[in-house]
């Protein structure tokens, strides 16, 4: 997103390749404009991959019509919860068990277990504990969130500059101040790295979790529609999901450039 | 020794320190960096330390900062023993100390920042000391948007600023090239002159020891480094770095110290290279 990728001929080709693709999944899937090439039947290639006239009239109708909002709603608060949460504790125990080494070493197996391990299994654990609403994806999204940022933090917080920091305690820091002014504002470059992987893996989350059970949600939008075969509203509920997962990724760059003004970009450093 | 002010009247007094460090992963690898090393600052005394690389010199200002602690030997600052963090003292650091988040203005006021001094307070004497050291419309570049010599500016105002009584310098102008060195020597020098801290300089360049200081200590190489000897510096101030150089006494000192570091530079230098 830097600004070679917004000059106007670079955003032209990406929309005519964009067009290009819609059209080729166009001639390809609805019937009777090109002969069948895999399929026996005419009709069998936009049973499997849609017709994508209909999947925007799909979209369309869902925005005009109103229906979507409230699936769309909830699906974006889950994320949200578990991104916000998932971050603040990854922020939060990273920088407790990088300051305590001791902590750390007791914790060290267990953590590497919990992450190693594939967490989409805690889903149906999280049914019984949570219900089927919002919670239980909130928790699901949170477990893969935290993991993320904890990790990042941790690193930040171990690498900060040993000079850096006997600066500032010659500058007469205290503990909690090295905490405040320079371990945190060290972590958080790492932790911006992460933010882009973490926010997708929260909306992984909250649709996985709708997926495997609910009664709202765009992830249950979609289960609906597979349950009778209507692959044009999967692929209207993929294209929505899509578009708003790069939304959430642009307001985390937007807030990255914000807070992290300090951070040498190419071409700008030594800039006097 | 009979040039070292007396103890119990010094700014800053190293007694009879040894710093051993043992190895983390196998406790019998031990390596002994300084061993019986006195040295006292007197109250406005600007000394300078010098030495063959390696030699222990910046674990010497370590110890007087109280970032170290050592192994034997006692650390006394205007006559009270030191314990914990030197709070009387500023550090120049060799390497970059700024905090690469902050920019200029708000390194220069962090230490007041951290004293709970009043917002506005802080600021008007951080804008002072950026113009004083030359960086009046700097305050809100960051470091990385800073040359190398504007840095240690910031970093020698962000010092100054806590009014330390005793200035501890680790080789601070040693990554700078040579005309921004001489500047920021003869800047340094206006600085001290107007309150005379007391000063350790560590350098291993014998030129500036002398261009800067009241009192030269030459410590051997390591390992179990020890003060050698001790010279004092009476050249006139003000002193322009540039100038003094060419002056016969000047001279006259460096070719009288550097007879008696050159034996140490050569041992230093051969154990480099084992």
């Amino acid at each position: 997103m830097r600004s070679s990728s917004s000059s106007p001929a670079l955003r032209a080709w990406q929309l005519l390749l964009l067009a290009g693709l819609f059209l080729a999944w166009h001639v390809l899937a609805v019937p009777g404009i090109v002969p069948p090439i895999y399929f026996d039947d005419p009709y069998k290639a936009a049973f499997f991959f849609g017709e994508p006239l209909k999947v925007l009239g799909r979209i369309w109708n869902w925005f005009v019509g109103g229906d979507i909002y409230r699936h769309l709603w909830v699906t974006l608060l889950e994320t949200m919860l578990a991104f916000v949460i998932g971050t603040v504790s990854g922020i939060v125990i990273g920088i407790w068990l990088a300051l305590a080494p001791t902590a750390s070493a007791i914790f060290d197996p267990y953590i590497k277990a919990l992450n190693a391990m594939p967490r989409v299994i805690l889903a149906p654990i999280f049914f019984v504990w949570f219900g089927l609403g919002i919670a239980s994806k909130v928790a699901l999204g949170v477990t893969l969130v935290f993991f993320i940022v904890f990790f990042n933090v941790y690193q930040g917080v171990r690498e900060v500059s040993p000079v850096v920091l006997a600066n500032a305690r010659m500058l007469g820091a205290t503990q909690k101040q090295l905490l405040r002014y320079v371990y945190l504002p060290s972590a958080m470059s790492w932790v911006f790295a992460s933010l882009h992987n973490s926010v997708g893996l929260a909306f992984v989350g909250a649709v996985v979790g709708e997926y495997l059970g609910s009664a709202e949600g765009v992830g249950y939008l979609i289960l609906q529609a597979e349950g009778v075969f209507d692959i044009n509203t999967v692929f209207a509920g993929i294209l929505v999901l899509t578009a708003f997962a790069l939304v959430l990724d642009g307001a985390v760059t937007l807030v990255e450039k914000r807070l992290m003004v300090w951070q040498p970009r190419s071409g700008e450093t030594e800039r006097i | 020794m009979t040039l070292a002010p007396a103890l119990g009247t010094s700014a800053l007094a190293l007694e009879n320190i040894t710093c051993t460090f043992v190895s983390r992963d196998d406790r019998s690898q031990r390596y002994t960096a300084l061993r019986d090393t006195t040295l006292a600052v007197a109250p406005g005394e600007f000394v300078a330390v010098v030495g063959p690389t390696g030699c222990g010199k910046s674990t010497l200002l370590n110890i007087a900062a109280g970032l170290l602690e050592p192994s034997a030997g006692s650390v006394s600052v205007l006559g009270e023993p030191l314990a914990g963090i030197n709070a009387r003292a500023g550090y120049l650091f060799q390497t970059e100390a700024l905090m690469p988040w902050r920019n200029a203005l708000d390194n220069v006021t962090a230490g007041l920042e951290f004293r709970g001094v009043q917002r506005n307070e802080y600021l008007a004497k951080g804008n002072e000391w950026l113009r004083r050291v030359g960086l009046g419309g700097f305050g809100d570049r960051y470091p990385h948007q800073l040359s190398g010599g504007m840095r240690k500016r910031v970093s020698l105002a962000q010092t100054l600023i806590l009014n330390p009584q005793i200035l501890l310098m680790d080789e601070p102008f040693s990554a700078l090239d040579v005309q921004t060195r001489q500047l920021m020597e003869n800047e340094l020098l206006e600085l001290w002159s107007a309150d005379r801290k007391s000063v350790i300089f560590i350098t291993h360049d014998l030129e500036e020891a002398i261009a800067l200081s009241d009192r030269v200590v030459v410590l051997s190489a390591g390992p179990e480094a020890h003060p050698l000897g001790e010279y004092r510096i009476g050249l006139p101030r003000p002193r322009d770095v540039a100038e003094v150089r060419l002056t016969p006494r000047f001279l006259e000192l460096h070719a009288e110290i550097w007879h008696a570091m050159k034996a140490e530079v050569l041992k230093g230098y051969a154990q480099q290279l084992q």
